[in-house]
């Protein structure tokens, strides 16, 4: 696949005329979906798609064009030559832009995955044999995701991963189930029936007659995969430079009024340990690390490079979301083995669904509780919570609200497949918090 | 694009049960101005096709970018081995799918084709209604867009089926985003809930033309405006919420792959059974819903979902008393029950799924001044900006853009951060009145997420101004 992209990107430089330039993206997987309904196969398939993202430059116009590929280097020879044209046609018709910024200093790379994935009828079986007797729901996702940059600079990235995801509940009745993934490079099938015992083990606590809550606040302990959503939608417009130049961001009141999250909080975007490509659109290349919030101050924004030719300050590699995609938060020092005794009596939140923001500006965010979700009293599990919806402040939650958070950390890697399948991860611990607000 | 893809089909059909092609060619462009600058353009063109085989029983599907010969004989032969596989371990018997052999044409009504008006004249309006917008020093971002998209589908079948249909879609928007210290209020053009079927025509029924100044303005007299209160209270929703309170609400949990379960890992269940069909009150008397992929405007209109099924309109609700269920074929196999043509996929490289096409709160007796005039104390809601609610579709949350508050029958203060939240099945039985044809409204949205793999799909509604009972309303810190 690597030999075949940077065919296609050799292709492009030689149609380009005079002073042309080119910057683009490749993107290819090859994956495996099934998926799963009360222990049967729902929808099993395979998905090939390639395709590609140019951006064709004379001086400071430019035109943008994606295309799909066929994986027949002739076929996509002429698909190429095709958009160069139509988008070269474009240009005369397209003003300055004043913010385009593209990297010229060349800095190759390359990541190989390499492919260990399990065969899929081992994965089937496996999978059926751990629902047997069980209402199991999910999908598994598998394959080879590649990724490529290149510009007529000469510069060339590459990246390839093989990775499986299978994200599944347990059901025991109605809305009343057990979550849990299994993700990674190497199937081991040990490592799968650990899951598959706990996830056992926590569907019991489940048989219990749930407990129904009234409104109000509560302590609570936030699993590390019900943190995540929380920081996903805060990814959402709260770290981004345009965000926060054009006061859009929901950490308004840290940058203009310098508020303050709780010293236990460090946010960073850790391109080193995630697993997506350290390369973007543009050419540039990733730092390691971009400290987002240091010990509860904001620190720095993720700049992409057309806001940092439009704000002018240097660019850090950001996609143009300006969106974490490898977000890692510090360990604090609770043990885990001690959450329960520490929680004493109130709401273990393993999952929570469907956040947005309620009041953007004071960083105010509902949503709902989901899946187990758990009553604890004087430090042991009671029952199973019947669904809550919460509406609370990240200042409260990771502010003043929180008391620790633990001292391990889960990787979560992301189970989504919008258009594709994610490279996109996390790594976090989780938060104890008191008086969180439960509002219906 | 077609030309020869019937021929290969046929040659690379596997001897099975049953096998279709779904070929998909889609081509976009999206322009934008941003504060007075012209952002990066950027066309798309995507094309691919899905080949499903049911054989022995079981079902598999293989989608790929290579519509070469070898490309789909590939295809058809994953295709046909994930059928092997799945066979007896599927959720149904897909032996016994009552399968028809359609065949037909759609094509969406266009009357200024995009391609009609030069991309230097489109980019002139666009930078002539982002300038607009700038009214104030407080408004310190704007942004003026179009998102042009036409598909071209080709449904075959191994049994004679042949489905060809041509969509066109616009989606237009603005939006103005004002300041003042830490307090920031944007005001848009509807969400993205203006978005129709058809070409350049719907910028003037939309009146796209006409929006910047009002948005402007309205972004900045939330600015200054006081918080919702809270407390409960009528509640009168524009059309531009209406929309996501019938998607959220309605919509999704009416949707029978959910009540099958298949969407428990992600999107959710449903708080409807099957034993509510055909006696349970969804709502009030007033409320009358429908799928109707009729409506020649609407987004989600079509001739046949993507499982080759024909698309009729249907009452999903009617009179308050709920009817039948969004499921497609292989849905109403299943759970055995009547549903609707919805078995829809994102584009080729998704299975087609149970989803909204267009659902519709069809229209009642009451003008806008007769339902402000019947409020003595309550809150006007205008445009989504936040949506949330449970799995089951029961608790929801929204938030609303632009508020109003309603006293003793007057419109009166504005106030900002508008939010309601309730629970669905008692919330469509407090519907109090429904606004007449002068206040429907035909929207959408572009992005409707749901499935595994995760699936993003076009969806029209089209709703009145509605007014409800006793609903609790807050507002912002």
């Amino acid at each position: 696949m690597q030999a075949y992209f940077y065919a296609l990107a050799d292709a492009l430089g030689a149609l380009l005329h005079g002073e042309e330039i080119y910057t683009c993206t490749f993107h290819a997987e090859e994956s495996d979906f099934v998926r799963f309904n009360r222990t049967a196969v729902r929808q099993p398939g395979t998905v090939l798609q390639r395709s590609l993202s140019l951006d064709l430059i004379q001086g400071r116009r430019h035109a943008a064009g994606d295309v799909a590929l066929s994986g027949d280097l002739t076929l996509d020879r002429e698909r190429l030559a095709r958009l160069v044209v139509e988008l070269r046609e474009k240009l005369p018709y397209l003003p300055e832009d004043p913010y385009l910024l593209y990297a010229t200093e060349v800095h190759n790379s390359e990541h190989h995955g390499v492919n260990r994935l399990p065969e899929k009828e081992a994965v089937l079986t496996a999978i059926l044999a751990a629902g047997h007797g069980r209402d199991l729901v999910g999908i598994y996702a598998a394959g080879g995701i590649y990724a490529g940059f290149a510009n007529s600079l000469g510069q060339r990235n590459w990246f390839s991963s093989y990775s499986f995801n299978f994200d599944w509940s347990f059901y025991y009745q109605g809305d009343k189930a057990v979550k849990s993934a299994y993700a990674g490079f190497v199937w081991e099938p040990d490592a799968f029936r650990r899951k598959v015992e706990t996830a056992a083990e926590q569907l019991e606590v489940l048989r219990r007659p749930p407990r129904t809550i009234a409104p109000g606040q509560y302590r609570v302990y936030l699993a590390p995969a019900a943190l995540h959503d929380m920081l996903d939608i805060l990814a959402w417009g709260g770290f981004g430079l345009k965000d926060h130049r054009t006061k859009q961001t929901t950490l308004i009141k840290m940058v203009e009024e310098g508020v303050r999250l709780h010293p236990a909080v460090t946010i960073l975007e850790n391109t080193r340990d995630g697993v997506a490509p350290n390369f973007q659109a543009a050419g540039f290349l990733k730092p390691e690390h971009v400290t987002l919030i240091d010990a509860g101050v904001f620190h720095e924004c993720l700049v992409s490079p057309r806001s940092a030719q439009e704000y002018g300050v240097p660019t850090n590699g950001a996609s143009n979301r300006e969106a974490p995609e490898s977000v890692e938060m510090a360990a604090g020092t609770l043990a885990r083995q001690t959450v329960l005794a520490q929680l004493d009596t109130g709401v273990y939140i393993n999952n929570v669904w469907y956040l947005n923001y309620s009041d953007r500006s004071a960083c105010r965010m509902t949503g709902m509780t989901r899946f187990a979700t758990l009553w604890v009293e004087n430090g042991a599990i009671q029952a199973p919570l019947n669904v809550m919806r919460f509406d609370e402040s990240i200042y409260r939650m990771l502010g003043e609200h929180l008391l620790e958070l633990t001292a391990e950390r889960e990787l979560i890697l992301d189970a989504s497949t919008y258009h594709c399948r994610s490279t996109s991860s996390s790594r976090l611990p989780g938060a104890l918090v008191a008086d969180f607000t439960f509002t219906l | 694009m077609f030309e020869r893809l019937e021929e290969r089909f046929h040659q690379v059909a596997p001897a099975a049960d049953w096998c279709s092609l779904r070929c998909v060619h889609e081509r976009s462009e999206y322009l934008a101005v941003r504060q007075n600058v012209l952002q990066p353009v950027s066309t798309s063109e995507d094309s691919g096709a899905m080949l499903t085989v049911f054989a022995s029983g079981g079902m598999g599907y293989a989608a790929t970018s290579d519509l070469t010969l070898s490309g789909l004989r590939r295809a058809a032969e994953q295709a046909h081995a994930w059928a092997q596989q799945s066979a007896g371990r599927s959720v149904v018997d897909f032996s016994k799918m009552p399968l028809a052999s359609p065949r037909g044409e759609y094509a969406s009504v266009e009357q200024i084709p995009w391609r009609s008006v030069s991309l230097a004249d489109k980019i002139d309006l666009l930078q002539t209604e982002c300038a607009r917008l700038k009214i104030d020093d407080r408004i310190v971002d704007w942004d003026a867009s179009l998102w042009y998209t036409e598909i071209d589908t080709l449904y075959l079948t191994t049994d004679g089926g042949h489905v060809r249909q041509r969509f066109h879609y616009i989606v237009p928007m603005l939006s103005a985003t004002a300041n003042a210290g830490a307090e920031t209020q944007v005001r848009t053009f509807g969400g993205r809930g203006y978005c129709r079927q058809g070409g350049l025509e719907v910028l003037d029924h939309l009146g796209f033309r006409t929006a910047a100044p009002r948005i402007a303005t309205e972004a900045l007299q939330l600015l200054t405006a006081p918080n919702c209160p809270a407390g409960v209270m009528d509640l009168l929703l524009a059309p531009d919420q209406m929309i996501l309170q019938i998607h959220e609400s309605i919509g999704h949990p009416l949707e029978l792959d959910r009540i099958l379960g298949d969407e428990r890992n992600y999107a959710g269940t449903s708080f409807v059974t099957p034993d509510m069909f055909g006696t349970y009150p969804y709502g009030s008397e007033l409320l009358n819903i429908t799928f109707d992929p009729t409506r020649s405007e609407e987004f989600a209109s079509y001739g046949f979902d993507d499982e080759g099924q024909p698309a009729h309109r249907e009452h999903l609700i009617k009179n308050g008393i709920l009817l039948r269920a969004l499921g497609g074929l292989t849905s109403q196999v299943r759970a055995d029950l009547p549903g609707v043509a919805n078995a829809r996929a994102s584009s080729w490289n998704r299975p087609p799924i149970d989803r909204m096409a267009n659902l519709n709160l069809e229209p009642g007796t009451s003008s806008l001044e007769e339902m402000i005039a019947a409020v003595e104390r309550g809150v006007y809601m205008q445009t989504n900006c936040s949506w949330s609610i449970d799995d089951s579709r029961n608790k929801f949350q929204f938030g609303c853009e632009w508020g109003q508050l309603i006293e003793d029958g007057t419109l009166t203060t504005v106030v900002k951060k508008p939010n309601y939240r309730g629970i669905s099945a008692t919330f469509w039985r407090n519907l109090k009145k429904v606004g007449n044809v002068e206040t429907f409204t035909v929207m959408g949205t572009p992005n409707c997420g749901k499935g595994e793999p995760n699936q993003v799909i076009r969806v029209g509604h089209a709703s009145p101004a509605c007014l409800f009972a006793d609903v609790e309303v807050f507002g912002g810190e």
